[in-house]
């Protein structure tokens, strides 16, 4: 593995990571993705909030990443994926996201605004739902998980292009996205 | 420095301070933000304390050891924060059924609980089926152009339109 110039000693890396855990949290509470009613909102169509944060996040840190790549400051973790996975699950926790009007770090941050639905119901289930997880991994592991794997490629591999062209395209779709949201008014 | 007690930020200014989080991370940590797989460490250390070293054995725990690692620490400063913006903004307050679902369920506390549980549960069990959820993925492996990401964050989102206009027709008759 390629080194991270960087990267933090080992005993400075817990404390870092609550702190920027902090700044997450007081961010999701700022743009209101903490609260049931946004992201309902948003899987009702109703209210764009959710996608423009989730949208503008990743064209920043798309565009910021690929600065850091190319100085050699950062490395990429992308996740291994199979349709099994990805798609089955994705499928299943976007049931359960609908359900709940949360997700695991938004239900966290609900938690630390006073809504206890998040906590009593959110955060206890998903922990219910993890646990539950864990003893059925052996059964699905060697099955469902590995149906239509693609392993840990990303799209300029698929798409045998330069990363950096690649990068520029889906920023321009993203740009176009918002800029579409912003004169609709949604 | 008022804009910093606004109990709203606009949403890309927000959406564009979580991606240069995400840098720092990657800069000083390298690691992509995730929040799920904390909800999976903590569940297991639930799991240990209630059935002992049995649990360790599991194969999920080998790969996920039940104990606090960085990411753990980064989920429990979630809340601290939202409660930081919450109260510096005049916006905390108790609540254990949210606004929107009175008006269409009523006030019943014990409806709005059993459908987060239940909820919970099954974003809990897709997130860990997926391999993250809306952070892990969404953001932190959108932004990284990963396959995997792009299209379990569609799935997400299909899933949740799904789910949430069903329970909402459902409601309305």
């Amino acid at each position: 593995m390629e080194k991270i110039p960087f990267l933090l000693p080992e005993a400075a890396r817990k404390p870092f990571a609550l702190f920027l855990g902090i700044l997450f949290g007081f961010l999701l509470q700022k743009g209101g993705v903490t609260r049931y009613e946004v992201i309902i909102g948003q899987l009702l169509l109703l209210d764009f909030t959710v996608l423009k944060v989730m949208l503008s996040a990743v064209l920043a840190g798309m565009l910021g990443i690929q600065v850091l790549l190319h100085l050699n400051l950062v490395a990429l973790h992308p996740k291994h994926g199979s349709v099994g996975s990805s798609v089955i699950g994705g499928l299943i926790f976007g049931l359960g996201f609908g359900l709940l009007g949360y997700c695991p770090g938004t239900a966290a941050g609900a938690v630390g605004q006073g809504s206890l639905d998040a906590l009593f119901g959110g955060v206890c289930g998903m922990l219910l739902g993890t646990a539950f997880y864990s003893g059925i991994y052996p059964r699905i592991e060697a099955t469902v998980l590995r149906w239509g794997t693609f392993g840990e490629i990303t799209l300029p591999e698929v798409l045998h292009a330069a990363r950096w062209k690649v990068v520029i395209a889906v920023a321009a779709v993203i740009a176009t996205a918002l800029s579409a949201m912003s004169f609709l008014g949604l | 420095m008022e804009w910093l007690f606004l109990p709203r930020w606009p949403a890309v200014a927000v959406g564009t301070l979580i991606g240069l989080l995400e840098c720092v991370t990657f800069l000083l940590l390298d690691k992509p933000i995730g929040c799920s797989t904390a909800f999976a460490r903590t569940s297991g250390m639930i799991e240990k304390t209630l059935r002992g070293s049995a649990t360790m054995e599991k194969a999920y725990y080998r790969l996920f050891p039940p104990v606090i690692d960085w990411e753990w620490m980064f989920v429990l400063g979630i809340p601290l924060g939202a409660f930081l913006s919450a109260v510096s903004s005049g916006t905390f307050r108790i609540e254990w059924v949210p606004s929107l679902w009175v008006g269409i369920f009523g006030p019943g506390i014990a409806l709005r609980l059993t459908t987060a549980l239940a909820g919970g549960f099954l974003a809990g069990l897709g997130a860990r089926w997926a391999g993250g959820c809306t952070s892990g993925h969404g953001i932190s492996g959108s932004l990284q152009l990963a396959v995997s990401s792009w299209l379990a964050s569609a799935a997400f989102f299909a899933g949740g339109i799904l789910s949430a206009i069903l329970l909402f027709s459902l409601a309305r008759g």
